[in-house]
């Protein structure tokens, strides 16, 4: 039989009616869906797929599994390379990377490995999830700095291990930017709370409200743990600087999303935290934050919601699902559109922005065409609300308070290759070491920074 | 959880709490501030740290009851308990030996300015202070921070205390008597510290300000607590909140502190308080 050409496709809530709520926009595929999606994969020799995984699951292994409806066997072949596949499943930029390389991309779609990747962390988190064998215990004991997802996993997989692990965590909920970031409608707070609990069943334990550098120092940490893992983000966000940024309405997109998503500002005035939109939102920047922000507008009221981004489609960064639901729900992209200045009324809040034309020029150091404004071709648009969502930098916080952990360019962890940094005993990974990243990549280095810390605190006396 | 230790009703909307919070008190210094949030569907405030006491574990807080949570915080009783108190957050004042120092406290910034004249006091400063408030009944730590100062004054806007009329009259008489004053620290309503930093701008003469914006994280995660200051972005949680009052630009922080004064007052209508 030959093999179908395109996914199975995947039900979702329709635009339409989904703009007006919180819920998330797919439902996922059923069993029968999944298992002829697995067998679409012609198992081949030379697995592009899982050399292209920043964790490198084993992904023709479960698909085969799946294929054959071994659905737990297919679970444990996953759950052996990443901890939380239902995070995975639904944020990880896959074109970029296994569906990207899938030797069927020669004769169509590739398999739709998220998609299953997805179903099967659903089904087992329906079915209560099995808790793995512990190794016995070591007496070594490790402080994790930041319940993000490289945080996460490496106190995890040092569980695992048999070490004592003690997450500090600077806010009032763990899961860093899947908790403040990341909306409800595209990665439900009910999924992150179930992974973190899989992570609190292995032994690991998470204090909230201790900010590393302030209530605690790094120092203090390694005084009295074994060893310190860094995972404190990309925090910082970035701005235009151009003027009228501090308006009445202007948002940085962390702003916006964190009131929104941990605070629950949707729910106002049930839960305390206010946010307004107003009836015309524009956000700026166009990778999956600018997404999530001119997506969660929609919901939070707005008629109309804006992306401007001054280059075109082709070089957006965000995941290819996020336009195509974007779209979907009347974004509206100004695209090669770039903004100047916002504007605001007497009362110091914003009424407008205004824009320039730019045009593609050489390409730049990042490979992209840099985009040049178009002389004479400024103008206006009205807007009650302005999200700023060009990118995050590393936060500063635990650098600059112990000034022996060296810091690169901009801003990140400088680690060796066996993620310590250059305080001996301290690891980093994650968007603190490498910049803003993805979740993926977060979780990878979560995981090879826990073998490096396992092999340096097995060769020293215990604390 | 950190439960409420002490309860005092400074005046009619100021209250006073003590709370116990041993792993903020152990590294609480002058000039930080604390995020609290009640319960769980809590709004994160900011509230500058009063005083702290490391032995007990405890951390003093002052609070107006000005908007929702701050109104729900004064309905608490002592052994109810704060579901999320974080810090210390933000950089402590730069306490050293200056000289002649002048603190300015109005209204309840007075509260914040109380351990900062402790902390100038104790270093050996010749401490000035001059506590502001619209009458008498709203003035508060008199007799504190009385006992860190070589000299102390009064002003009420109505003449029911001390001197009739405003902060910046006795502080312009100090500088017009010839003190020799080194530095002035100023807390308080945006615009007595704006008018503050205008008097002492014609002197050249260095004054710390201590900014409220709103906040969230206060980690600097968020960029809202974001304030203007030499023309560039500061984050008050972690550049701050203390700033040179001389390059502050007020005008921008009191436009930013009205951002949700509109859903504030739908809340509190909700919740049957009165604003
Ligand atoms: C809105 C948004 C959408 C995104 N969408 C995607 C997507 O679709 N796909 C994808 O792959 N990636 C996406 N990303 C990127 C991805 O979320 C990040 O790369 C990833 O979360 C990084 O993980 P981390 O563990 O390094 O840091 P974070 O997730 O940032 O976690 C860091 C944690 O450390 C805590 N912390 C910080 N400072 C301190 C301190 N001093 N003391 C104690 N704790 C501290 C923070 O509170 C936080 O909980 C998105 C990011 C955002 C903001
Ligand atoms: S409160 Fe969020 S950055 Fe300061």
């Amino acid at each position: 039989m030959a093999v179908k050409k395109e996914k199975h496709p995947m039900p979702e809530q329709d635009p339409k009616e989904r703009i007006k709520n919180f819920n998330e926009v797919p439902y996922g595929y059923s069993k029968e869906t999944a298992i002829e999606e697995a067998k679409r994969c012609i198992q081949c020799k030379n697995r592009p797929c899982t050399k292209a995984c920043p964790v490198e699951v084993d992904i023709p292994d479960f698909i085969k599994e799946l294929a054959a409806g071994n659905i737990d066997k297919a679970v444990e072949v996953l759950k052996s390379k990443t901890a939380l596949p239902a995070v995975c499943g639904r944020v990880c930029p896959y074109e970029n990377q296994c569906e990207g390389k899938c030797t069927l991309l020669k004769l169509g779609e590739p398999v739709g490995i998220g998609r299953l990747e997805r179903f099967l962390a659903d089904y087992e988190r329906k079915k209560g999830v099995k808790k793995p064998k512990k190794a016995k215990p070591t007496g070594k004991k490790v402080a994790v700095v930041g319940a993000g997802p490289a945080g996460l996993t490496c106190a995890g997989d040092l569980a695992k291990m048999g070490h004592g692990i003690v997450v500090y965590e600077a806010l009032h909920a763990p899961g860093g930017v899947l908790m403040y970031g990341i909306p409800e409608f595209r990665l439900p707070k009910e999924i992150v709370h179930a992974e973190v609990d899989f992570i609190k069943s292995l032994g690991v334990e998470i204090r909230y409200d201790m900010v590393v550098g302030k209530t605690i120092t790094v120092q203090e940490l390694l005084d009295e743990y074994d060893s310190v893992f860094i995972g404190t983000g990309a925090g910082l966000p970035n701005w235009l600087n151009i003027p009228g940024e501090s308006l009445d309405g202007v948002y940085s997109a962390n702003e916006f999303l964190t009131r929104v998503n941990m605070m629950k500002a949707y729910d106002f005035p049930h839960h305390c935290t206010p946010c307004t939109v107003g009836n015309v939102a524009a956000t700026f920047g166009a990778g999956n934050v600018a997404m999530d922000c001119a997506r969660t507008a929609l919901r939070m009221g707005a008629k109309k919601s804006y992306i401007i981004y001054r280059r075109t489609e082709k070089e957006m960064p965000a995941r290819n699902e996020e336009i195509h639901h974007a779209k979907e729900e009347g974004i509206i992209f100004k695209l090669l559109t770039s903004p100047v200045e916002f504007i605001g009324d007497d009362k110091g809040k914003i009424k407008a922005v205004k824009c320039i034309e730019m045009k593609l020029g050489e390409p730049d150091d990042s490979g992209r065409r840099r985009p040049i404004p178009i002389p004479d071709s400024k103008f206006s648009i009205e807007i009650d609300t302005a999200l700023v969502a060009i990118g995050q930098s590393p936060n500063p916080l635990v650098p600059q308070s112990m000034k022996e952990l060296v810091t690169e360019k901009w801003g990140n962890l400088k680690v060796d290759e066996n993620s310590q940094t250059t305080v001996p005993g301290v690891f980093a990974g994650g968007d603190i070491a490498t910049g803003a990243a993805t979740v993926i990549l977060a979780m990878g280095a979560g995981k090879r920074s826990a073998r490096s810390i396992n092999k340096f605190i097995m060769s020293k006396k215990s604390k | 959880m950190y439960p409420i230790m002490e309860k005092k009703k400074l005046s009619e909307n100021v209250k006073l709490m003590k709370i116990e919070a041993p792993q903020v008190a152990k590294k609480a210094k002058a000039g930080q501030f604390i995020i609290l949030r009640i319960d769980e569907k809590g709004e994160r405030i900011p509230l500058t740290i009063t005083d702290f006491d490391r032995d007990k574990g405890t951390v003093t807080i002052i609070f107006m009851e000005v908007g929702k949570t701050t109104k729900q915080l004064g309905t608490l009783a002592i052994g109810d308990k704060l579901l999320n108190f974080v810090g210390p957050l933000g950089l402590p004042s730069d306490i050293e030996n200056y000289g002649t120092v002048v603190c300015i406290g109005g209204g309840v910034g007075t509260a914040p300015l109380y351990p900062i004249i402790r902390e100038l006091k104790k270093v050996g400063n010749h401490v000035i202070s001059i506590l502001g408030a619209r009458n008498k009944s709203l003035l508060m730590l008199e007799e504190e921070i009385k006992e860190y100062s070589d000299e102390f004054f009064i002003t009420t806007d109505d003449g029911s205390k001390g001197h009739k009329g405003f902060v910046s009259d006795v502080l312009q008489k100090l500088i017009d008597d010839g003190k020799d004053i080194k530095i002035v620290w100023a807390i308080g309503p945006v615009i007595m510290m704006k008018v503050v930093a205008n008097l002492t701008k014609k002197y050249d003469l260095k004054t710390i300000v201590s900014l409220n914006p709103i906040m969230v994280d206060g980690t600097g995660m968020c960029g809202g607590c974001r304030v203007t200051v030499d023309g560039k972005i500061k984050f008050a949680c972690v550049h701050g909140p203390e700033f040179d009052g001389h390059k502050v630009d007020f005008d921008n922080l009191m436009l930013r502190n009205r951002r949700f004064m509109k859903e504030e007052e739908h809340a509190c209508k909700i919740a049957g308080v009165k604003i």
